[in-house]
């Protein structure tokens, strides 16, 4: 691949000029609430207060100045570069046959002046202290200059050719349908709750307090006087109205303009935003499998999310692949994404895990909820009613247990291991089989008594691991040693019992 | 799926545990934390004598004691019975936890650092631990308690080893 590209030796280049004013300005923002509360507590005809506002913005002005100044980065045959700070030098260098993922984000103060912040995301080892380091970030260049950069640092051949005039095949695209998932999915909601709560702070901040304002407080009062249910249930009401239209309105904005691309070179690119415009791509070689989430709101309304697993993305919030859309659009979004059937990945059907499984879940859920209970009944004489009211604990946790007993199951299919886990979050994931690169069990004295053990396959992608959760022990032994061949035989104790060789054959095929 | 399996449940893996045991020191150095551990343990405790001084908290006192000592009796040994280790061509393996138990497996070909590490009172016993690290945020594998000098010896192979291989899978 890298033998027709002709060498790339670029001189130090400097992130564009334009972030002399958009650096500074995204900072001042930042500090206004600040800078308002020093000149609003300021007595009148005291200007040290003026003074010390225009200080500190003349220091973020400064620095901003200076940021510009020492940042530089570079793309050699060999690696990428990225030289910043003034007083703490970092010098980091990232190895571009390590470079996994690249980023391209442009908020709305980039997008006036045609800059976006290009990300990029790279496979280092290990452990967590080195998370940071694994991401490099330039904020900001040329929304042009960003687009050469993902191209250059993804795929090398065909930058080398003529940036390539083939058109990009379209995965899926947005549908206004799936706003209905906006208010069904918690991060939706948590998010509404930040927001809101920033807003409060904001006002506070400021000097305003919203329970001097006087329709607020009028509002108050009337819903003081009557019955507390009343109080109660109209701001359950509020707060969900709140919430909904909240959700709604930042899913709208989130995942405007929504449209997954497999592009010329083969990655996979994503783009979303109406405010703040978000593309992430991924490289074909660095997808690791796909993964399909369903929180318990989102799976009561027929809903999932597709995520890719891939190496060189962050833990958590990105690599979604498309927003929550109905299950079946998840799917084949995720099969697409991996070039298989959706019955090969996600969609295979799954194996059940013994009996033991299901009475661990019943234990975990059950036991629990009946220390609330008998909690409760202590309290009752304080509090009447806490102790018969806690006894709906009991079936909720028995329908929980049922639930994610009902949830596990894994199997192997021609390329992929697919495993799924959870009830209040249900994951479906399908890890290539070539992405697995080790092996942990774990057995508690509990699991052996019920002989059964919890595998996980360990990847480079995604969450690091991902567990096969009480499988009979040689069942889990035998999964692992499908996967990955050779690993195991040295080790084996006893062999291999008929039925499980058959079982595997079946599968492998 | 398997009824027999459910009928009767295997106690283990089916696999033989790794060949290597660790160091004996090792059960000193467990049982020194140990008794660190029970010290911290023990002197809220022993203040809530001071200050209360009633019945329970003689109790609580004792009942900290006890534990602590059972522990520090019982589980370093048990740890150094399961503790094991052992590196072939192809794989790093091992087994380690008395409450739960850990194996870990990971090929060679996948390894990217093997680093030693010696903590004050490791230094002391002449001990180390080696931890083998994958392209996984969840893939270490660590051998503990290992004699200082075995473990500079098998970091050294191991970087060898690895070098000679090629390809982490990220």
């Amino acid at each position: 691949m890298t033998d027709t590209s002709p060498p790339i030796n670029e001189a130090w280049r400097r992130l564009d000029p334009r972030m002399l004013v958009v650096g500074p300005v995204k900072n001042l923002m930042q500090l206004l609430p600040f800078l308002l509360v020093v000149l609003l507590t300021g007595r009148s005809g005291d200007l040290t207060q003026v003074w010390f506002a225009v200080g500190g913005a003349a220091v973020v002005v400064l620095a901003g100045v200076l940021r510009w100044r020492t940042t530089r980065y570079r793309i050699t045959d060999e690696r990428v570069e990225l030289h910043t700070g003034w007083l703490r030098r970092e010098r980091r260098s990232v190895p571009r046959d390590r470079i996994r993922t690249v980023d391209l984000n442009a908020s709305l103060l980039h997008r006036i002046f045609g800059l976006s912040v290009v990300q990029v995301g790279s496979a280092t080892g290990a452990s967590s202290g080195l998370d940071r380091s694994a991401r490099m970030d330039l904020d900001a260049v040329t929304t042009a200059e960003a687009e050469r950069l993902r191209r250059v640092l993804l795929d090398r051949a065909s930058v080398a050719t003529t940036p390539s005039e083939q058109p990009s095949m379209e995965i899926a695209r947005h549908d206004w349908a799936w706003l209905r998932f906006a208010p069904l999915t918690f991060s939706a909601l948590a998010g509404v709750g930040a927001l809101g709560g920033a807003v409060f702070n904001l006002l506070v901040e400021a000097g305003v307090d919203p329970r001097d304002v006087g329709v607020v407080d009028d509002a108050a009062r009337s819903v003081a006087m009557a019955p507390l249910w009343v109080g109660i249930g109209l701001a359950g009401a509020a707060l969900l109205v709140v919430a909904v239209l909240g959700a709604v309105v930042l899913f709208a904005e989130r995942w405007y303009g929504y449209r997954l691309t497999r592009e010329p070179d083969g990655s996979l690119r994503v783009r979303h935003g109406l405010l703040t415009k978000r593309s992430l791509s991924v490289s074909h070689e660095r997808l690791r499998g796909a993964e399909i989430t369903e929180p318990l709101l989102l799976r009561a309304g027929r809903g999932a999310q597709a995520r890719a697993l891939s190496t060189g993305l962050r833990e958590g919030g990105s690599g979604a692949l498309a927003p929550p859309a109905p299950r079946a659009e998840a799917h084949r979004v995720a099969a697409a994404a991996l070039r298989a059937d959706p019955a090969e990945v996600t969609r295979a059907p799954l194996r059940r895990h013994p009996q033991a499984a299901f009475q661990r879940r019943l234990t975990r859920a059950v036991v629990p909820a009946a220390a609330l209970v008998a909690g409760a009944w202590l309290v009752d004489s304080w509090w009447a009613g806490a102790g018969v009211t806690s006894l709906a604990l009991l079936p909720a946790a028995v329908w929980l247990a049922v639930d994610r007993y009902r949830g596990l199951g894994h199997a192997l299919t021609a390329r992929h291991l697919v495993t799924r886990i959870g009830g209040l979050r249900r994951r479906t994931v399908a890890l290539q089989r070539e992405g697995v690169i080790g092996w942990t069990f774990r057995q508690s004295i509990f699991q052996r008594r019920a002989g059964v053990v919890t595998a996980e396959a360990v990847t480079a992608a995604g969450r690091g691991g991902y567990l096969v959760l009480d499988v009979a022990a040689d069942d889990a032994v035998a999964l692992a040693d499908a996967v990955t061949p050779d690993l195991f035989a040295p080790f084996r104790s006893a062999p291999m019992r008929t039925s499980t060789v058959m079982t595997l054959q079946n599968t492998k095929k | 799926m398997h009824p027999d399996v459910v009928a009767t449940p295997l106690p283990e893996l089916p696999l033989r545990p790794p060949a290597h045991r660790v160091h004996p020191r090792a059960v000193t150095w467990w049982r020194i934390r140990a008794a660190a551990g029970l010290l911290v343990l023990s002197v809220p405790a022993l203040a809530l004598l001071f200050v209360i001084g009633t019945t329970w908290t003689v109790a609580l006192l004792v009942a900290v004691v006890v534990v602590g000592a059972a522990y520090v009796a019982a589980v370093p040994p048990w740890l150094y019975r399961i503790s094991r280790w052992e590196i072939t061509g192809r794989a790093v393996y091992t087994l380690h936890g008395w409450l739960v138990r850990e194996w870990r497996i990971a090929p060679i070909s996948r390894v990217q650092t093997v680093d030693t590490a010696r903590g004050p009172l490791q230094q002391l016993l002449g001990l180390a631990d080696v931890t083998v690290t994958t392209a996984s945020a969840r893939g270490a594998v660590r051998i503990r308690g290992l004699a200082a000098d075995d473990a500079a010896e098998l970091a050294r192979v191991l970087t060898e080893t690895t070098h000679a291989t090629s390809g982490d899978a990220t």
